[in-house]
């Protein structure tokens, strides 16, 4: 039962050009002013993030805002938003955790390479995942191709597409949260559940997943804000129809360039539903100890 | 026909006989230079009925020892044989009580896991729960229980999987000396009317001396069972009595020697 017990040389190591060190006196947050140096760069990272925010809502036309709210195409673009984000995130959720349980859980070679496969959608330009995913599930794409001509399915430019465009660009968030949870979740529990006769399935059912429930409920959040959001991808790969997959952040794209002023309301819609459902979910989730 | 009939006759009493058998029993972690060796050839028989403690400085292998006998690991060489179905009853320092769940769901858990019916399970939780003298506190959080609370409900838990076998690795090693004194008393009430099988691992001479009907020590690295003692004082026991300090000394020393010769 020796794990790797020996941190004392690690210590000394570290310690040994100077004197000893005194143990550390407990801290004293209270009374300590935070140093000007660090004060004023985040004041002025506050500002970067909240003015554009302020620049939007000074900006708004106020007057008219009623009429334009109930304007036909807005409500549908929301809805359309809403419901494929959605969907996305219970796709990442469905398929994400499993994935995370094994990235986690599961010592296979070639681990690490597949993490580093699975943050590729965070680094890769949205619309370059878009033609990738043109390219596979497009009607000529390979996987596309083959749903096509087998039972006349198409996914590119329709309200699947967009939901498959959102998993894909959201999904890393969901599995690298929950994976992050499941590494911090004590495995004694694990253990205590395999000692009361739980099988690996049952003890995930019953112990694991309730143990890192929290991380699932910050991953899914993320995944749902990124799939909200999302923008390269969608137009890329289910273009930007009406009702079918124009989704909000392609409507203020499209109404910026025709009429400044709805591209405001509907950033504003944008932002005031996003941030109150975060804010709820916040509260209710993630803050619980 | 007559050896065959002989020799199976013998080898069922002689599992009749023995609650736990280990023979031959090693364990090594690693491979190469850096391979530990946690456990060499250990052999252990405990009778059905008998409650057995190992002592043995850190390190030596005792928690392993444990969690091969349980089955949660398996050994890199021997055999081990545990009374009773499915793998006997294990419980650790910390209760690991699940903290989503109230002291009866936790109790009910492994009932649960056995499929046994909502109506039933109700009646056994509360049976439990009576054995660990905790029946008023079915409906609450683990975090609102005392250290030694939640070793009693670890305990009820335990005793649910209804295995004749107990398997405890320093139960009460995190626990107060006055706690740790109460629950010596409800372990050996609940050891002798359930007539359960225990080993009990700890690093604690006295509660060995005050619980054991027998005290094995095991040296360190590799673990070998080096030295054992039958402890012949009669029950009830006090902790503080001075039969079980007497016992406690002599396993001391012995603990001491065996420290010794491992230069540390």
């Amino acid at each position: 039962m020796s794990k790797h017990d020996n941190p004392s040389t690690h210590h000394s190591d570290v310690l040994k050009p100077g004197p000893p060190a005194p143990v550390a006196p407990p801290r004293r947050r209270v009374g300590r002013r935070a140093p000007v140096a660090l004060l004023i760069p985040a004041a002025l990272g506050l500002a970067f993030l909240v003015l554009p925010l302020a620049g939007l809502l000074v900006r708004a036309p106020w007057s008219t805002l009623p009429q334009r709210l109930v304007a036909p195409g807005v409500l549908t673009a929301l809805r359309l938003s809403l419901l494929t984000a959605t969907i996305a995130t219970v796709v990442c959720v469905v398929l994400g955790v499993p994935l995370a349980w094994v990235l986690a859980r599961v010592d296979f070679r070639g681990r690490r390479i597949v993490r580093a496969l699975i943050t590729v959608p965070l680094v890769l330009p949205p619309v370059v995942g878009g033609v990738a995913l043109l390219l596979v599930f497009g009607r000529k794409g390979i996987v596309g191709g083959w749903l096509n001509e087998t039972f006349g399915i198409t996914l590119a430019f329709t309200t699947a597409g967009v939901v498959i465009a959102e998993a894909f660009v959201a999904m890393p968030f969901l599995v690298i949260a929950v994976e992050g949870a499941l590494r911090g979740a004590d495995e004694r529990y694990e253990e205590a559940a395999a000692t009361l006769g739980a099988g690996r399935w049952t003890t995930f059912r019953r112990v694991t997943l309730p143990l890192v429930a929290p991380g699932v409920a910050a991953g899914a959040v993320l995944c749902w804000a990124r799939a909200l959001g999302e923008f390269g991808a969608t137009i890329t790969f289910a273009g930007n129809f009406p009702g079918r997959t124009q989704t909000m952040p392609l409507a203020v794209y499209l109404a910026l360039e025709k009429d400044l002023e709805s591209a405001i309301v509907l950033s504003l819609i944008l932002l005031a539903v996003s941030v109150t459902i975060l804010a709820t979910l916040r509260d209710r989730w993630i803050n619980t100890p | 026909m007559s050896t065959q009939l002989l020799s199976s006759t013998l080898a069922g009493r002689s599992s009749d006989r023995s609650a736990v058998a280990l023979v031959g029993v090693s364990k090594v972690f690693g491979r190469g230079p850096d391979a530990v060796h946690a456990l060499d050839k250990v052999s252990l028989t405990v009778a059905p009925g008998e409650f057995v403690c190992l002592v043995g400085a850190s390190g030596c292998g005792k928690s392993t020892l444990l969690s091969l006998a349980a089955g949660l690991d398996t050994p890199s060489a021997g055999t081990i044989d545990v009374a009773g179905l499915g793998s006997p009853a294990l419980m650790f320092q910390d209760p690991a009580l699940f903290p989503w769940l109230t002291v009866a769901g936790n109790v009910g858990l492994p009932l649960r896991l056995r499929g046994m019916s909502r109506v039933e399970r109700q009646a056994r939780v509360a049976e439990l729960l009576r054995v660990v003298h905790l029946e008023e506190f079915a409906k609450r959080q683990p975090h609102e229980l005392s250290g030694g609370m939640r070793q009693r409900v670890a305990l009820a838990r335990t005793l649910g999987l209804a295995s004749p076998v107990l398997l405890m690795d320093e139960p009460f090693g995190a626990l107060d000396a006055m706690t740790r004194d109460i629950l010596h008393d409800e372990l050996e009430r609940i050891w002798t009317e359930r007539r359960l099988t225990v080993v009990f691992v700890t690093h604690n001479v006295r509660e060995a001396a005050r619980l054991g009907d027998r005290i094995v020590l095991l040296s360190s690295r590799p673990g070998r069972v080096v030295w054992e003692r039958p402890v012949d004082i009669a029950r009830p026991r006090r902790i503080d009595s001075p039969e079980v300090a007497a016992i406690a000394a002599e396993v001391t020393d012995r603990l001491r020697q065996e420290v010794r010769r491992h230069g540390r």
